[in-house]
C-alpha cells in the first residue's frame, strides 16, 4: 500500500514539475474553464437529467481529445518530423473502412446489434495490427518527410476510395449507417462504446507518460536513439500498435477529424516551447480538451450549431497544415 | 576487444561487405582510413548494431552485439554516426545530456551532471552550451555531437569523421583531447578519418579499407608506406619522416 503511495507521489511529483511552465497553468485553467462553461450554461428542465446528459457527452469528449493528442504526438516523435499525423497518413479512414465492411457484410441492423465491448475491442486489435502491418514497413524504409507524406496520401486515397466503393454496393438503408461512421460529429456521441475506449486511453496515457523519456530519445532519430539503448524495432512496434488502437478509441466515437491532431499539437508545442514529452503530453492535451469541450460550447450556445464544430476544425486544421507545409519547405 | 568474425553486409541487395575479419585490441586509439565508398561507415554502424548483418557475427568483450540487450550495450560503447542532422530544437547542453541516457533512463543524478559538465568542459562548450543545436556553425555542431558521444562515459568510443568541418585548431584540440582520453581513462576509441597525417599523427594502429575489404591492418607506422598507400588510394603517396611521425604528402 504505502508503494502504491510512493508510486502515485512520484508521479504526481512528475507532473507537478512539469507544470512549472506558467504557460501551461493558463492553458490548464482555460480547458478548465471550458470543462465549467459547457457544463453549467444555459442548463434547464430536469436537472439531474441533463446534467448527467452534459457529464457524459464531457466524458466521451475529453476521452476523445485526450486519444488524438497522444495518438498524434507519438507518431510525430517516432516518425521525427511535426506535419505528419495518423489522421493523415489515412489511419482513420482506415478506421472507416473497416466500419463499411462491416455494414457490407452484416447489413445496417446486423451491425448496430453488435455487442459493443466485443465489436470495440475486435477493432482494436484490428487497428493495432494493421497499423503495425500497414507504417512499419514504410517507417523501417524511410522517414523523409516527402515519401511518407506521399504514402500516406496514397493509402488514404485507397481506404477512401474503398470504402465509397463498398458502400455504393450496399442498400441505401444500411448507406445510412455507413454516412454516420463517415463523418465527423460532436453532437451525437456514441456512448455506448465510451466505457471500453476510456479506458484504453487511460491506460495508453499512463503508458505514454511512463515512456515520456524514451519518447525524448526517439525524437533524436532512429540511429541515435539505437545508439542510446532504446530497443528501437520494438518500441516502433508496441507505439504504432498503440496509436491504431488510440485512433480506434477517437473515430469510433465522434468520427474521422483529419487535422485536429496537427492543430493542437503544433498549438500545443507553441505554448510550451519545448519537444519535453513530459510537458508536450500534458499542454497537448489541454489544448485539444479547450478546443474541443470550450469549441463546442461556444458552437452550440453562441451560434446555435450554425457550423459543426468537425466542419470548423477541418478548416484551421487545414489552414495550418498548409502554413506548416510552407514553411517547412522554405526552410 | 572488439572481435569481427566473417561478417559480411548488404544493403538493398548490394554487397557493401564482404567477409570481414578483425580485431581492434582494447586501449588506444585506431583509425579508419580509405577512399569514399569503401565500407568505413558501414563497418562502424555495423558494430554499433545500426545495421543488420548478413552474416558473421561481432562481439564486444564478452558480449555478441547482434543478441546483447541494446541498453547493456550503451553503457559499453558510444557511436557518432556520420552526417546525422540531430533532430528537434535542442540547446547544446540538452543534447549532451542525452549521452547519460543509458546511465539513468529519465531520472539524472549528480553523477550525470558532473559527466555532463566534463564532457562541455573537455570540448569547449561551455560559452555557447545555451545554444540552440541548429544556430551553430558546422564546427560546433561537430564539437557538441562528439561531447554528447564522451559523455555516456563507455569503453568504447565509435567516431565517424568527427573532423567534419572543424578548423586546424579544433581538430587538432578533438585529436589531442582523444588521445587524453585514451590514455588516461584507458577508453577505446575507433575513428574515421580522412586526413591521413592526423591518423599518423595520432593513432596507435590503422586499419585501411577498399571496396568493402579490409586492405591493411597494423601500428601506424607499419601502415603508413607508399606501398599501402597505393594499394588503398589508388595512386603514388610520398611519405616522409617529419618529427618522428609518417607524413603522406597526398596533396603533391
Ligand atoms: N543504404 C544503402 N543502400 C545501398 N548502398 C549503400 C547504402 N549505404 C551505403 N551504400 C554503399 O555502400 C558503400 C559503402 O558506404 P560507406 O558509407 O560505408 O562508405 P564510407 O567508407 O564511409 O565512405 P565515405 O568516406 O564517403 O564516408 C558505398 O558504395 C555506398 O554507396
Ligand atoms: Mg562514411
Amino acid at each position: 500500500m504505502l508503494l502504491v503511495q510512493l508510486r502515485f507521489w512520484l508521479y504526481f511529483s512528475a507532473v507537478h514539475s512539469a507544470m512549472r511552465n506558467v504557460n501551461l497553468i493558463l492553458l490548464a485553467s482555460l480547458a478548465l474553464v471550458s470543462i465549467v462553461l459547457f457544463l453549467s450554461v444555459n442548463l434547464r428542465g430536469n436537472l439531474q437529467f441533463v446534467l448527467e446528459l452534459r457529464v457524459v457527452k464531457l466524458v466521451a469528449l475529453v476521452q476523445v481529445a485526450v486519444a488524438v493528442a497522444i495518438s498524434t504526438i507519438v507518431f510525430q516523435t517516432i516518425t521525427t518530423n511535426r506535419i505528419l499525423t495518423p489522421s493523415i497518413m489515412g489511419m482513420d479512414a482506415l478506421f472507416v473502412l473497416i466500419q463499411t465492411v462491416l455494414v457490407f457484410f452484416l447489413g445496417g441492423l446486423g451491425f448496430a446489434a453488435l455487442n459493443s465491448t466485443y465489436k470495440s475491442l475486435a477493432e482494436v486489435i484490428l487497428m493495432s495490427a494493421l497499423a503495425c502491418g500497414l507504417f512499419l514497413p514504410i517507417l523501417r524504409h524511410t522517414t523523409a518527410m516527402t515519401l511518407m507524406l506521399l504514402g500516406g496520401i496514397v493509402l488514404g486515397v485507397l481506404f477512401r476510395s474503398l470504402s465509397s466503393l463498398i458502400s455504393r454496393l450496399i442498400d441505401p438503408n444500411d448507406f445510412a449507417v455507413v454516412q454516420s461512421v463517415s463523418y465527423a460529429d460532436f453532437n451525437t456521441i456514441e456512448s455506448n462504446f465510451l466505457p471500453p475506449f476510456l479506458i484504453l486511453t487511460l491506460v495508453a496515457l499512463l503508458v505514454c507518460w511512463k515512456l515520456r523519456h524514451v519518447l525524448d530519445v526517439f525524437l533524436l532519430g532512429r540511429e541515435t536513439a539505437i545508439g542510446l539503448g532504446v530497443n528501437w524495432e520494438l518500441y516502433a512496434v508496441g507505439l504504432l500498435a498503440l496509436i491504431g488502437a488510440l485512433v480506434a478509441a477517437s473515430t469510433a466515437l465522434v468520427g474521422p477529424v483529419t487535422f485536429l491532431g496537427l492543430l493542437v499539437v503544433a498549438l500545443a508545442e507553441r505554448i510550451v516551447g519545448t519537444q519535453r514529452h513530459s510537458q508536450m503530453f500534458i499542454g497537448a492535451c489541454l489544448v485539444s480538451i479547450t478546443l474541443l469541450v470550450g469549441g463546442q460550447t461556444l458552437l452550440s450556445h453562441v451560434f446555435y450549431n450554425a457550423v459543426p464544430l468537425g466542419i470548423l476544425i477541418e478548416f484551421v486544421g487545414g489552414i495550418a497544415f498548409l502554413y506548416l507545409l510552407f514553411s517547412r519547405m522554405r526552410a | 576487444m572488439i572481435r569481427i568474425d566473417n561478417v559480411s553486409v548488404s544493403l538493398s541487395g548490394t554487397s557493401i561487405l564482404e567477409d570481414i575479419n578483425l580485431e581492434l585490441p582494447r586501449g588506444g586509439i585506431t583509425a579508419l582510413i580509405g577512399p569514399n565508398g569503401a565500407g568505413k561507415s558501414t563497418l562502424l554502424s555495423a558494430i554499433a548494431r545500426l545495421l543488420p548483418l548478413t552474416a558473421g557475427s561481432i562481439t564486444l568483450d564478452t558480449l555478441e552485439v547482434a543478441h546483447a540487450p541494446s541498453s547493456e550495450l550503451a553503457r559499453r560503447m558510444a557511436i557518432m554516426p556520420q552526417d546525422n542532422v540531430v533532430a528537434g530544437r535542442l540547446r547544446v547542453k540538452e543534447l549532451v545530456q542525452f549521452g547519460r541516457f543509458p546511465h539513468h533512463r529519465g531520472r539524472a543524478g549528480p553523477e550525470d551532471h558532473n559527466a555532463v559538465r566534463e564532457a562541455l568542459q573537455l570540448f569547449d562548450l561551455e560559452s555557447i552550451e545555451e545554444r540552440f543545436i541548429d544556430t551553430l556553425s558546422g564546427g560546433q555542431r561537430q564539437r557538441a555531437r562528439a561531447a554528447m558521444c564522451y559523455s555516456q562515459g563507455t569503453d568504447y568510443l565509435l567516431l565517424d569523421e568527427p573532423l567534419n568541418n572543424l578548423d586546424i585548431f579544433y581538430a587538432r584540440e578533438l585529436m589531442r583531447t582523444l588521445r587524453r582520453v585514451a590514455d588516461h581513462a584507458g577508453r577505446t576509441i575507433i575513428i574515421v578519418l580522412h586526413d591521413l597525417n592526423h591518423a599518423s599523427a595520432h593513432a596507435d594502429r590503422i586499419v585501411a579499407m577498399r571496396e568493402g575489404k579490409i586492405v591493411a591492418d597494423g601500428p601506424t607506422q607499419s601502415v603508413i608506406t607508399p606501398n599501402i598507400l597505393k594499394s588503398v588510394f589508388g595512386y603514388e603517396i610520398d611519405v616522409k619522416t617529419i618529427a618522428g611521425k609518417p607524413i603522406s604528402l597526398h596533396f603533391l
